[in-house]
């Protein structure tokens, strides 16, 4: 039987850290943190695909912007392969340590208040991590995509929304996705202890506001798509793409700071 | 035999403070060379365990329950008094002192009850300091509020859940030592009998509940600190699980039981509503500082409580008892509602009830007020009856609740058994006949951490203790006893379930032992519970073995032991001709119905000692001497 | 009225348990769900059944002994009541109610319905007090605490330790009864110099013993019969992130000696 002596484990602080369940909860929720910013700046780089008449233009602009900025994008992309990876392997074990805490199931459960995004994380993530995996290599290496062009995310986009499955899969990943963060992003906070205690903790007003608008911002692209909204642009001029890089209101507001984190992924553009 | 209380001479102020200095005392680096069993780890035990092991003895503490915490102290609702005179309304040592006494109508021990009223403050700087969440006022200090039969505000509370913290805190303390290795702790596991070696109590006999096994304890010293036996009426406050066994084996062994007749009948509880009840649920009397008691004027009265006018109700307490009113003493409120109901003026189903109402309260501070105040009891109200206490007035009736009795012990706290020392409820000491609201917290406390890790030592120091071999005949043959019982127990051929033992003992008890008692139906009792013990032992159907979890073979342990209190019990309510506090004789009262002392008789601790099974217990006297209270009719009105 | 139990039982800790039917007719709806089961035993003993063993003592919602997963539901379908408080009228006639044990590998069954809690006691024992002696408190208004903080230390230090946190956890956590008693003790001045410590060692405690991680579900919330709210886990996390990055390591040397 456990004794609490063996409860000081002569392992390094860090080490010690992410073997608690808390530990790596907290692993789990800043990473989670990270992700946020990241879809919510990649979702406002994307809805400058409704810029109407130069977007295609704006489109390349800000994927050219994004590679100026020299290593930054690297480093970017390294913490989000990192956080990627952490969270991956918490929510692992986490999960595995969750089952193992219940060996024996029982026969009538009722969930009285948790939600169904709550319970479904696992199986959201699962989807989520999928989807990374094709995003990357649909939109970031152009495997499959038709008439896939370097630096031409608008026409990539519209191109790659043509076939049906591509609509359908990214449709559903972007509503498991504001699914996830529908939890997720009320749940971080509280994981990390930042959230004042409240007469009523399970209300979630600014989560559901980051849930709706990532899962809405990113799936009118594709439906956009679908009901033809995007026509072909101007070509994509090299030139004026240098001329107008440096000036000011070409990515929209605000998505300039997450927008360096956008590329980083690399998912559209690149 | 002797019964010597050494009660230390000198004035009463200074008895405690010069014996502790005459004590002995154990050297540190002896201490952890004894080894002292406390079976409880309710208040009492828990306090005195955790204690006793930060001094450094090695300790062993005991309960039935899985968790020390779940002792039945958690369920104490109302607070714990302290003469901190926080309020500066005339509090005071020598004023809890003095309430004490004359709220045990005159039959505890002054010298214990002046130490208790001494100690009283430190508990509150101790149970404060391990983090015990008072309530507080608005500028950060301790707030109080008042209990019954006294008229300064000196009670401690948490919400109405004192007994859960103060428990929570001794607790934690005990945790802590058991994390250190001083404790250890056996849960789930219950004494069964008492091994005395030549003539000292040297270790216990438990059967761990799980698994059934048998095991033997052996120590310098034993202290049972094992709550009350109020479960002996079947129907009361206490938990379910609460017994007599562990101090009714020691008297059996021979501990003197003192006073045994004394019950406390508390005023303000649910009543009962059908044969399946199983327990009763207290409403503390915290209540009854803005509640107020009434029965309509007329018996047989068929109005719902709010259109019965003002003029046709009878708030017979404050009618009765103009300067206490609501907050009357305990056993004077309880037996004014069986009067009450007596006269047929009781209310709610069998007209058993009185209300208690909160309509005025709620209109001169707000519901709001009300609701912080009692809002957790107002749920519980709510929740067992399906009424709604801030609509319609509560109905309450009284219903068994402590017991003043237990085993006798002297100042030091030890039984007329050396070496066994009793605390908490399970002693018979500082109460008399009758226990003033707030003070068994106290009691409990003051005796775990601050006397006997005291008056322990002073025993251990002043005796030699050989070890005793497991194999010494009288460990032997007390095992054998007990095994020999629990064989007998699953072996008979019975058909009645221990249970329905259990409900017919406590009828006879309430009928006959209960708020008014008279020779002729404690007689009777006595017969009666002869005859129920004897089918007992012919007819009790216990199923399966004693090798593995039988809550029916635990149950049937707890019941035959209280089938034989319950008849000692009836002897001394028998044998005391008179009428004090809890022990209320019908033939002996004044002429508008208060109680009848008669102090020339019966100024004493009845300290009954076990003659032989069949025999006839024999009675020893304690005297009681009143040098520092005047022996004076208690007055609440 | 009447109704069919569908109740767990089980001979001891290493058998194997299923299902068992019972009828039971005329049930009062005034009595509890466990005065309920002190009928039903009655009538197994008289037949001479084995009566269902539970977990039990005061019977007024306090001790935190009673248990019960019924129908699905910790303590069953009435909000911040126990089992023992829980009564029949919650109940319909004709019901067919679903009888099982808290289940949690840290919670083993010792039979029927009882399991074994004391890794709770072994959570507490991990850090959950304050360490002083007896006998050297200062003056209980020595410190004035802010009624604010004391009420909520009070709203923490509720807790039963019935263990219905972890039953209702889909994950089977220990985490709302080890925060409570963190958030108690930390929201008072006693309980400051030992605060991350504390919550450094209970929480490994709790890991230690098999016990889930929180997922912030909520169903804990929702469960536990004094209402304690989640907002003690982010407390307990807060501390435990705190202690985790500036708690000194212990001295070798130790205290003074
Ligand atoms: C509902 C209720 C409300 C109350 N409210 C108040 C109040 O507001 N103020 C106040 O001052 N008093 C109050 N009291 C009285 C007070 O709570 C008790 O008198 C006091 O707590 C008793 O403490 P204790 O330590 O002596 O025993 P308990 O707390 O009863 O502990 C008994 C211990 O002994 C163990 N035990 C018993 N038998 C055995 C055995 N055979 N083997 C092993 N272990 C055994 C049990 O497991 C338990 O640990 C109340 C009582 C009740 C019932
Ligand atoms: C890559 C695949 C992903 C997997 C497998 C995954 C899995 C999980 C799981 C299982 C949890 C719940 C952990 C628990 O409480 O037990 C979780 C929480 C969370 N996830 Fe993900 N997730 C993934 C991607 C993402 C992405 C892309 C984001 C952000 C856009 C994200 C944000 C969050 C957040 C904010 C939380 C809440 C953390 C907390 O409760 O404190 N996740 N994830
Ligand atoms: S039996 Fe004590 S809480 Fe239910």
């Amino acid at each position: 039987m456990p004794t609490p002596d063996e409860a000081r484990s002569p392992a390094s602080r860090v080490r010690r850290f992410w073997d608690s369940s808390v530990g790596k909860k907290v692993v789990m929720a800043v990473t989670g943190i990270i992700g946020i910013g990241f879809v919510l700046g990649h979702m406002a780089g994307n809805l400058q695909m409704f810029k109407g008449a130069g977007a295609a233009q704006a489109m390349h602009d800000y994927a050219v912007l994004l590679r100026s900025t020299g290593g930054l994008l690297y480093v970017m992309r390294g913490i989000l392969v990192g956080a990627i990876v952490l969270h991956v392997t918490a929510a692992l074990q986490l999960t595995a340590r969750n089952r193992a805490a219940r060996p024996v199931p029982y026969a009538k459960r009722t969930p009285q208040v948790s939600t169904l995004a709550s319970r479904t994380m696992r199986y959201g993530g699962v989807l989520l991590m999928a989807f990374i995996v094709f995003h990357i290599a649909d939109m970031t290496l152009g495997i499959g995509v038709p008439g896939f062009r370097h630096l031409d995310p608008y026409n990539n986009l519209r191109n790659g929304f043509t076939r049906w499955w591509a609509v359908l899969f990214y449709v559903l990943a972007m509503l498991s996705l504001g699914f996830h963060l529908f939890h997720g992003a009320w749940a971080s906070l509280r994981t990390l202890g930042a959230r004042r205690p409240s007469a009523a903790p399970l209300h979630r007003n600014m989560a559901v506001a980051i849930a709706v608008v990532t899962a809405a911002g990113l799936v009118a692209v594709p439906i956009a798509a679908v009901l033809g909204l995007f026509r072909d642009d101007m070509p994509v001029s090299e030139a004026m793409s240098t001329a107008r890089a440096g000036a000011p209101g070409i990515t929209p507001a605000g998505a300039a700071a997450i927008g360096t984190a956008s590329a980083a992924a690399s998912v559209p553009r690149a | 035999m002797d019964l010597i209380s050494n009660i230390p001479s000198g004035p009463i102020d200074k008895k405690w403070e010069s014996h502790k200095f005459d004590m002995k005392l154990v050297n540190p680096a002896n201490k952890r060379k004894y080894h002292v069993l406390v079976v409880g780890s309710g208040l009492a035990g828990a306090s005195a365990a955790a204690t006793m092991s930060e001094l450094g003895y090695q300790v062993s503490c005991f309960c039935f329950q899985d968790s020390p915490r779940r002792a039945h102290s958690i369920a104490a609702q109302g607070g714990i008094n302290a003469a901190k005179n926080y309020q500066n309304d005339g509090d005071s040592v020598q004023r809890l002192f003095y309430d004490t006494v004359k709220g045990g109508d005159f039959r505890a021990r002054e010298a214990n009850v002046y130490r208790l009223a001494e100690i009283s403050v430190n508990i509150i700087d101790q149970c404060v300091a391990q983090g015990v969440p008072f309530a507080r006022e608005y500028g950060g200090l301790l707030a109080n509020r008042s209990f019954g039969g006294a008229q300064v505000s000196r009670t401690f509370y948490a919400r109405g859940q004192t007994g859960q913290q103060l428990l929570l805190g001794a607790y934690q303390a005990l945790e802590k030592e058991i994390a250190k290795g001083g404790v250890r702790m056996y849960t789930r596991t219950e004494m069964l009998d008492l091994i005395v070696v030549d003539g000292q109590a040297r270790g216990i006999v438990t059967r761990n509940l799980v698994s059934g096994a048998m095991e033997t304890h052996l120590a310098d010293a034993v202290v049972l600190a094992t709550g009350g036996y109020g479960n002996v009426f079947y129907l009361s406050t206490n938990a379910r699980g609460s017994n007599t066994t562990a101090i009714w084996r020691a008297y059996k062994r021979g501990a003197a039981f003192g006073n045994p007749c004394y019950t406390q009948i508390h005023p303000t509880c649910i009543p009962q509503s059908g044969d399946y009840q199983s327990k009763l649920t207290l409403m503390s009397e915290s209540l009854r500082n803005d509640g107020r008691v009434w029965v309509p004027q007329s018996p047989g009265e068929k109005r719902p409580p709010h259109q019965i006018p003002e003029a046709e109700r009878d708030y017979y307490l404050e009618r009765k008892y103009p300067s206490f009113g609501n907050l009357s003493p305990r056993d004077i409120a309880s037996r004014a509602a069986k009067e009450a109901c007596d006269s047929g003026r009781g209310v709610g189903p069998g007209g058993l009830g009185v209300y208690l109402d909160f309509r005025d309260a709620i209109n001169r501070v707000g519901r709001d007020k009300i609701e912080e105040r009692y809002g957790n009891l107002f749920q519980m109200y709510q929740r067992i009856t399906d009424e709604d206490p801030y609509a319609v007035p509560m109905r309450i009736y009284p219903a068994v609740h402590y017991t003043m009795g237990g085993l006798w012990v002297d100042y030091n706290l030890m039984s007329t058994i050396p070496g066994l020392h009793v605390l908490g409820e399970a002693n018979f000491s500082d109460h008399g006949a009758n226990r003033l609201g707030a003070s068994a917290l106290m009691q409990g406390l003051a005796d775990g951490y601050f006397v006997i890790p005291y008056t322990i030592g002073h025993y251990l120091a002043s005796r030699k203790f050989a070890p005793v071999a497991p194999d010494h005949p009288e460990v032997r043959a007390t095992e054998r006893a007990v095994e020999e019982r629990l064989r007998r127990l699953v072996g008979i051929p019975g058909k009645r379930t221990v249970q329905s033992f259990h409900r017919e003992l406590g009828k006879v008890m309430w009928d006959k032992c209960g708020m008014a008692r008279d020779a002729e139906g404690l007689q009777r009792a006595v017969s009666q519970i002869q005859g129920l013990r004897e089918e007992f032992w012919e007819n009790v159907n216990v199923p399966g073995s004693g090798a593995e979890l039988n809550q029916s073979l635990e149950q049937a342990g707890r019941v035959a032991d209280f089938l034989e209190l319950g008849e000692l019990m009836c002897r001394d309510a028998l044998h005391r001709e008179e009428s004090c506090g809890g022990h209320f004789r019908t033939e002996h009262q004044t002429a508008d119905g208060e109680a009848l002392r008669n102090d020339e008789q019966f100024t004493y601790v009845a300290a009954w000692e076990h003659a032989g099974d069949g025999q006839a217990p024999i009675l020893n006297k304690e005297p009681l001497t009143f040098e520092n209270v005047h022996l004076a009719t208690r007055s609440y009105k | 009225m009447n109704l069919t139990l569908r109740v767990w039982r089980q001979a001891g800790p290493a058998a194997a348990g299923q299902f068992v039917e019972y009828p039971v007719r005329d049930i009062s709806t005034e009595m509890s769900f466990l005065e309920m089961l002190d009928v039903v035993n009655e009538q197994l003993t008289e037949q001479g059944d084995a009566p269902i063993a539970f977990d039990h003592d005061c019977r007024e919602g306090i001790c935190g002994m009673c248990s019960l997963m019924i129908d699905g539901v910790a303590h069953g379908p009435m909000q911040a009541t126990t089992t023992c408080q829980l009564h029949m009228r919650s109940f319909r006639d004709g019901d067919s109610i679903t009888v099982e044990p808290w289940r949690a590998q840290a919670f083993p069954v010792l039979r029927d319905l009882c399991v074994d809690r004391t890794a709770f006691d072994r959570i507490v024992q991990a850090g959950g007090f304050v360490s002083i002696t007896t006998g050297n408190a200062p003056d209980g208004n020595a410190i004035a605490i802010p009624k604010p903080d004391a009420d909520a230390a009070m709203d923490a230090a509720a807790c039963i330790g019935c263990g219905a946190c972890v039953a209702a956890c889909p994950n089977g956590s220990a985490s709302l009864f080890t925060a409570a008693k963190i958030s108690h003790l930390g929201h008072l001045p006693q309980g400051q110099p030992e605060r991350y410590r504390r919550a450094l060692r209970m929480v490994a405690q709790m890991d230690l013993e098999t016990f889930g991680g929180c997922t912030l579900f909520g169903e804990c919330q929702a469960a536990c019969p004094k209402e304690i709210s989640i907002d003690t886990i982010a407390r307990m996390n807060r501390d435990y992130i705190f202690g985790a990055a500036f708690e000194q390591e212990e001295s070798r040397a130790g205290g003074a000696g």
